[in-house]
Order: structure tokens, then C-alpha cells, then sequence
């Protein structure tokens, strides 16, 4: 039936327009990353493997760079939990990419204390050498760029995260080095985080 | 005050086990497990009158008595890493030069509450801090301080890292627990509260890193001799992250009887503002409290102390910004924040830190109108105290607050259609800390 006498019963819009996550890619774990999340799952109690799931994700995104909906279902099935609750927990955290992203993942913190310092700019000069806005992935698929919020190190503001490392004190004009050293060396480019001081 | 937490985390190995045996590591978990029961050990707590260093300041000791002890299901210690709440990094510098201080608090801790387990929730964006905690246990569990039979008293302790994915709100306690079963980080219904229904439904006590990390010393030294470093309900070394215009950004330890000014002004801590620049305000807090203005610095740096001057101390991160900055910027800047970490489950805080942001970035960019101002506030208040948990309350504060200290700065923006602040923190270099 429909909602109102003159309104047509095929009306699109009470149907759900909800898409599942694309299947992608035929998804398993590697061998070590299968082991690793068997280790992980004896963390909890014997009954919650579904605590595991967001590590279990972020084994899946270390394998395959993001997250596709075979994948969600393959977690599902080792965790026993249902697909539903993993791409529940998948589109939830910022952290999981559910579309391709770059070798490169640029995080730059846009929060106030990196703003006051200039974290603007920084990422203006990043769109501008990469010809892309935050949240695009550039044409060579070496560099995406998003606006973090507070890192947690707004005393070597503006920061950047790179993939899971990071890289601290950034003005505008270190920018392009930046990028170039990334192509060249990969992460062993960044300074890291300034407490590791043996590193230097 | 000499640093206690924090003086060795300058040293090279700070965060190795034979460092921190050679500095009296472990002595404390040693002396709690051998001449104390758990009884005591929260007695002890108790009395030295610690309080939760997450940002809610609640007794420790009190937190610890109310987890159900009659109850037949197995009790947790859930340590908040969290630490999102921007201009706070203090549990970052623990954690990573001083991860056995932590381990040793959590160890004491579940013996404390009679856990077996404590998980370490920790945020994601500190993979190279997770490496350096996982690598901590794994070495104190292999010399006997964790695991079973923790150094021959049939004591069994795990601690395990848990790592989050990039949600503010994970922070907030019955949202880490949903977050640690595996779920969305959406806050419970309160009551029922961790103490009595926590981690998979049985009792819990959620402690912030610093929190526990100050449990050794009082076991160590005594409570009397915690209390005693700082005025009266506020003892214990407390660390303060300072960042914004100041000269040496940075976390800095101290007892709570210093005052604000101090810790800005003050030789040993920040210096001061850069250079040819004036203090405009201070949120004291972390970005979810009232702001201070400069005339009411003299305020001591302890949880009561702020609060009696009209703000919070929150996690004790506080954001120093000076002449330069635009207040409604700043607004705008932060509900940019509370409206991408909004969890969504309740509707005050999904839809009005949306509004509010809106409504503030048309202000800023000299498109608002006066009744703009008025429907500003009128959304903060209808927000602030209408939700599920602290976050809505939170994400007002910036509102209302630069709308009470500084209305004359949106009206101009009003008045003259732009941005009345000269812009050149856009221009700034960063300051680099020492
Ligand atoms: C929105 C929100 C975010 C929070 N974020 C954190 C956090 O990042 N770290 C933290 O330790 N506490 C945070 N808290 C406070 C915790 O809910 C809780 O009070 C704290 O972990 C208790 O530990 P404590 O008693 O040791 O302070 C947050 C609270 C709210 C409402
Ligand atoms: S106040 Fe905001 S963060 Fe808290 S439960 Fe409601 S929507 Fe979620
Ligand atoms: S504001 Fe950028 S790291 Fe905190």
C-alpha cells in the first residue's frame, strides 16, 4: 500500500536505497596474518572473539590496503560474528578505508593547535603540488590526502601522519621535500615521533 | 618539584626493562603483592586521595571500592589510552618512555579489584607507541612480573594492548568498552555503570593512564607522602601538556599548587608567548572547557582551583592562544572537530554540533547576521545537558564561551561582513618544542 491515496505504490523512496559493501576481490589471510589473528583471538574470553574484530581489520588492511566487503565477510566467518556487525564496525572508525587509498596515506591534523600553527597551509601546499582536494588520491596513486583531527602531539604542531608513522614540525615549505623523499625512500623518510630519541 | 613520572624519559633506554629495574622498577608491584591484600592496597589509594587524571577528576580509591566484588563473574582493569581530547599528549610521553610504570599501575591495579586481565585501549593513531608497550610486556612477562604467577605469589596478571581505529568518542568510558567487545564506540546508558556492568557485562574500573600510572608511587612512598605533593584533595605529580603560541610547547610535571601563569610564564616550563605577541586566553582543559582570560591566571593549576575560576581542568591540556587569533575561528575550528567525532546516537549532539558548525563557519566567513548569534547560543543550551553522555556538553562549551567572553568579535564579523582578525596564524611557523 502506500502512503497517501495519490501517491503511486512503487514510490522509490520506502525502499531501502542501503547498499552493501562491494565484494571486490576474492579476500583470504595470509598464512602469518591468519596466525597472528588466531594469537590475538586468545586474548579475550573463549565466548567475545568479536573483540578481535577491529584488529582483524587492521590485519586486512595491511594485507589488501583496504577494506572490501569479502573481506568483512571472511572476518565474519573466522569471528563468528555476522557480516552485518563487521562493515557496521568498518564504516564507523575513520581508521578503515573501504576504497583504495595510496601507498601514502597523508593525515594531516587540522585541530587547533596545529591550525594556530599553520596546519592550513600545509595542506594547501599538499593539494597544490598534488593537484588534489583532502580525501582524493593523486593520479599516481603514491599520495591520498585527509584532514585528521588532533593527532595527540599538538607541541610538535602541525603534524602529519603518514600510513602509521609520523612526521612532526611541517611548514609549507617542507612540503615538497617531503613528498620527494617519500617517493624515493618510502617511511624511513620521516623524522618519526621526537620521543623516540635514540633514532636520531 | 623534581619530575617523578617523567624524569627519566629523556634518558636513552628510558623504556627498557633493565632501566627501569635499575630505578627501582617493580619494587612496588613486589611490596603490594607481598605485604598487602588488595584491601589495603585500596585503602591506601584512597587515602593518598589520587584522582582520575582522564579528565573527570573523580576519586581513584572510590572508583576502585565501587567495583562488585560479590559478584561471580571475572572483573577487568580497562586503561584509557585514548587520548584524543585535542591539546592533550601527556599519556603519549608515559607510555612511550615510561611503559613500565603503566604496566607495573595496571598489575596493581587488578590485584587491587581482583582482575586477571587489564586491557590497554589505546588510540590508533599510536601504532609506534602500541609497538613500544607490546614489546614492554612481552619483556616483563618473560622475567615473571606478568602473567601466571606473577613472581611466585599465585598472583596471574595479563596486560594486553587493544587498539582503537580513530574515534574521539572511544574515549568516553562505556563507548571504550563497546569499542573494546568489538563494536561501534558508542556510550552506554548510565547507570548501570562499569564498576557494576562494564567489560562484557561484569564489573570494571576504566582508569586513564596517568591515573594508574601514579599507583607505584603511592605504593611505594606511602599516601601520605602523595597527598602531601600538592594542596589538599589535589596531591600527586600532576603532567600538563601545553601547545599553542607559546614558546616551548610541551608536557611539563609539577605539583598542583603551581598556577597557570607559572606554567606559561614561568622559565622552567613554556617562556611565554612567541615573541611580539600578548596572551588572549587559555583553555585550561583540553578543548572541552571554558576559556580563561589572561587577568585570571593566577589561578592554582589543581582541579579544584579551576574550577573555582570558572573553568575545568579537565585532562589538563591547555591550548595557549594569543592576539592574534579569531575567536569565532576558533569556535568554528573546534565544532569542526565535535561534529566529525559526534558518534551520532543521540540526536541533540548529531544534529546540533552540525547546526552549530554551520552556523559559525557562516559567521566567520562574514555571511551571518546578528539573529545568527542569537540562534547560536539557542542551539548550545539546547544541546548542552540533553544528551547521552559529557561529549554534548563538551562540544557546546566552545560555543558558549567565546560567545560570553568575546560577543563583540562575531558582531563585528557581522557588522563588517569578513573576518576581523588579522589572519597571519595562517602564515606561522611552527615554534618546534626543545
Ligand atoms: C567524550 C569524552 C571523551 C573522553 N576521552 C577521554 C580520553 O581520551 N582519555 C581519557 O583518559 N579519558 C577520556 N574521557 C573520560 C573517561 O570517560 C573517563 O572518565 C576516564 O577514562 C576515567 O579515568 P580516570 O578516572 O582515571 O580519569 C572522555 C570522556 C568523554 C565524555
Ligand atoms: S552526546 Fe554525542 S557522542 Fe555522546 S552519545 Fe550522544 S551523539 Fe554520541
Ligand atoms: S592539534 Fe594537531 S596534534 Fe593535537
Amino acid at each position: 500500500m502506500s502512503f497517501h491515496p495519490k501517491m503511486a505504490y512503487d514510490a522509490t523512496f520506502h525502499k531501502s536505497t542501503r547498499t552493501l559493501a562491494d565484494n571486490g576481490p576474492v579476500f583470504t589471510f595470509t598464512p602469518e596474518n591468519r596466525a597472528r589473528l588466531d594469537e590475538i583471538v586468545t586474548r579475550y574470553p573463549a565466548d567475545r572473539s568479536r573483540s578481535a574484530v577491529l584488529p582483524a581489520l587492521f590485519l586486512v588492511q595491511h594485507q589488501q590496503g583496504y577494506i572490501t566487503g569479502h573481506a568483512m565477510r571472511h572476518v565474519a566467518e573466522i569471528l563468528k560474528v555476522t557480516p552485518a556487525d563487521v562493515e557496521d564496525v568498518v564504516t564507523y572508525y575513520t581508521m578503515f578505508y573501504t576504497k583504495p587509498v595510496g601507498t601514502f596515506v597523508l593525515s594531516v591534523c587540522r585541530t587547533l593547535s596545529c591550525a594556530v600553527n599553520g596546519a592550513e597551509r600545509v595542506v594547501e601546499e599538499i593539494c597544490n603540488h598534488l593537484h588534489i582536494k583532502p580525501g582524493q588520491t593523486d593520479a599516481s596513486g603514491t599520495f591520498t590526502l585527509i584532514e585528521a583531527e588532533c593527532l595527540g602531539a599538538c607541541d610538535r604542531a602541525p603534524v602529519i601522519m603518514v600510513n602509521d608513522a609520523w612526521q612532526e614540525l611541517q611548514r609549507p615549505e617542507d612540503i615538497p621535500a617531503l613528498l620527494e623523499n617519500l617517493r624515493q625512500h618510502g617511511e624511513a623518510a620521516l623524522t618519526g615521533c621526537h620521543h623516540v630519541i635514540e633514532k636520531k | 618539584m623534581e619530575p617523578i613520572i617523567t624524569k627519566y624519559v629523556r634518558e636513552p633506554n628510558s623504556y627498557t626493562l633493565d632501566f627501569y629495574l635499575q630505578h627501582g622498577g617493580y619494587e612496588s608491584l613486589r611490596k603490594a603483592l607481598g605485604t598487602h591484600t588488595p584491601d589495603q592496597i585500596v585503602e591506601m589509594v584512597k587515602a593518598s586521595g589520587l584522582r582520575g587524571r582522564g579528565g573527570a577528576g573523580f576519586p581513584t580509591g572510590m572508583k576502585w571500592q565501587f567495583v562488585d566484588k560479590k559478584s561471580e563473574k571475572p572483573r577487568y582493569i580497562a586503561c584509557n589510552a585514548d587520548e584524543s581530547e585535542p591539546g592533550t599528549f601527556k599519556d603519549h610521553v608515559i607510555m612511550e618512555r615510561n611503559p613500565h610504570l603503566l604496566i607495573e599501575g595496571c598489575a596493581i591495579a587488578c590485584y587491587a579489584i581482583g582482575a586477571k586481565v587489564a586491557y590497554i585501549y589505546i588510540r590508533g593513531e599510536f601504532y609506534h607507541v602500541q609497538q613500544v608497550l607490546e614489546n614492554a610486556i612481552a619483556e616483563a612477562r618473560a622475567k615473571g612480573y606478568l602473567g601466571k604467577n606473577v613472581l611466585g605469589t599465585g598472583f596471574d596478571c595479563e596486560v594486553y594492548v587493544h587498539r582503537g581505529a580513530g574515534a574521539y568518542e572511544a574515549g568516553e568510558e562505556t563507548a571504550l568498552l563497546e569499542s573494546l567487545e568489538g563494536k561501534r564506540a558508542q556510550p552506554r546508558n548510565k547507570p548501570p555503570f562499569p564498576a557494576v556492568y562494564g567489560l562484557y557485562g561484569c564489573p570494571t574500573a576504566v582508569n586513564n593512564v596517568e591515573t594508574l600510572a601514579n599507583v607505584p608511587l603511592i605504593v611505594q612512598h606511602g599516601p601520605e607522602w602523595f597527598a602531601a605533593l600538592g594542596p589538599e584533595k589535589n596531591g600527586g605529580p600532576k603532567l600538563y601538556s601545553i601547545s599553542g603560541h607559546v614558546k616551548r610547547p610541551g608536557v611539563y610535571e609539577a605539583s598542583m599548587d603551581i598556577t597557570l601563569k607559572e606554567l606559561i610564564f614561568g622559565e622552567q616550563y613554556c617562556q611565554g608567548m612567541r615573541d611580539g605577541h600578548t596572551l588572549k586566553a587559555v583553555i585550561p582543559g583540553g578543548s572541552s572547557v571554558p576559556i580563561l582570560l589572561p587577568d585570571q591566571l593566577d589561578t592554582q593549576a589543581s582541579f579544584d582551583g579551576v574550577v573555582k575560576a570558572g573553568s575545568m581542568l579537565g585532562s589538563a591540556g591547555a591550548i595557549v592562544l594569543d592576539d592574534t587569533t579569531c575567536m569565532v575561528w576558533l569556535a568554528e575550528n573546534l565544532l569542526h572537530f565535535y561534529r566529525h567525532e559526534s558518534c551520532g546516537k543521540c540526536t541533540p549532539c548529531r544534529e546540533g554540533t552540525d547546526w552549530l558548525f554551520k552556523l559559525l563557519r557562516k559567521i566567520e566567513s562574514g555571511q551571518g547576521s546578528m539573529r545568527d548569534i542569537d540562534l547560536l547560543s539557542s542551539v548550545a543550551t539546547n544541546v548542552g545537558g540533553k544528551t547521552l553522555c559529557a561529549f554534548g556538553d563538551a562540544a557546546v562549551t566552545p560555543v558558549l564561551t567565546t560567545i560570553k567572553h568575546f560577543r563583540h568579535e562575531y558582531e563585528a564579523h557581522v557588522r563588517e561582513g569578513r573576518c576581523t582578525c588579522p589572519a597571519d596564524w595562517r602564515a606561522r611557523q611552527p615554534v618546534g618544542a626543545h
